[in-house]
């Protein structure tokens, strides 16, 4: 699974991203149905001290990052698209000392729009600690052709 | 569990006008290089642009991401500050609208606090980047503030 297409797209895109690699973000899974990143438990992303629980922005960039390449899922060539806007509700604080893996997809592709949704998780993604929702832009290609998708990957 | 050192230190913090101490406990404020200026009653938290927040290397632009933590982090440190609860506050939710790119620059955030019961707070985050009616994102955000 890991050297399909799309995974590799899915790893060129995240290896652009100067902070993502500051943080250690890596592909976990990357497939019609979504995309799985992975972000490393590491001391520079504590949040609060007092327990060693990772900060929400962490999470945050975690997640807008997932929903962001889980664009490429649905779209035939790369287009940029930027977030217009991102909705975290987080269901309890994650865990210290261990990774959280985020999983986005995309329910709406309009010609302008992408609509996502996801949720970040530690062991059981049935139970997530954040639930997101995300918007994003369709800026890279002027309104493509819209046909209906195949699984290639 | 709340050492009484944080107490202290935002004591410390305001009597001398000087926030790095508070801000150097957070090791996620730290990568980010927050800054926080504090200009009479008004409390203004700074973002230095730094390569290692660019998200979108082409433009170049900071990370959504870090714009957003960024802004988290400054609602944190306004409750932590203002509010007089010396404690870690937990996010329960968090909203951002992306309005303009967060270009590689020096990014600013400031905060209304809403509302603040007994035990949630809301609190309104706005960032800029050349002028403060020109906002690159408005965000609000959800905490719990009781003890418990």
């Amino acid at each position: 699974m890991s050297d399909s297409p799309l995974h590799q797209r899915a790893q060129r895109f995240l290896s652009a991203l100067r902070h993502c690699q500051v943080l250690g973000m890596q592909v976990q899974h990357a497939g019609p149905a979504g995309l799985t990143l992975r972000l490393p438990y590491s001391q520079q992303i504590i949040g609060n001290p007092d327990t060693g629980v990772i900060h929400g922005g962490a999470i945050t960039t975690l997640m807008d990052t997932t929903c962001g390449i889980s664009t490429i899922c649905v779209l035939e060539d790369f287009e940029i698209c930027p977030t217009l806007d991102l909705r975290i509700d987080y269901m309890h604080p994650a865990e210290p000392h261990k990774d959280v893996f985020g999983f986005a997809e995309c329910y709406r592709v309009t010609p302008h729009v992408i609509f996502t949704r996801g949720y970040a998780y530690q062991d059981d993604p049935e139970q997530p600690i954040a639930h997101v929702v995300g918007a994003f832009m369709r800026m890279g290609k002027v309104a493509p052709v819209q046909r209906p998708r195949e699984s290639k990957a | 569990m709340t050492t009484p050192s944080l107490d202290e230190l935002v004591r410390d913090a305001h009597a001398r006008n000087d926030y790095s101490q508070l801000i150097d406990l957070i090791p996620y404020a730290r990568l980010l290089g927050i800054e926080c200026l504090r200009l009479g009653d008004d409390m203004v938290l700074r973002l230095p642009a730094n390569r290692d927040t660019i998200g979108n290397p082409m433009l170049p632009a900071i990370h959504g991401g870090v714009i957003a933590g960024f802004m988290e982090q400054a609602a944190l440190l306004h409750l932590l500050m203002f509010m007089g609860s010396p404690h870690f506050p937990k996010i329960i939710d968090f909203s951002i609208d992306y309005l303009r790119a967060g270009h590689y620059r020096d990014t600013y955030a400031q905060c209304q606090v809403w509302r603040q019961g007994r035990r949630v707070a809301n609190v309104a985050i706005t960032a800029w980047q050349t002028n403060q009616t020109e906002p690159i994102a408005t965000a609000r955000a959800h905490f719990k503030v009781d003890e418990a």
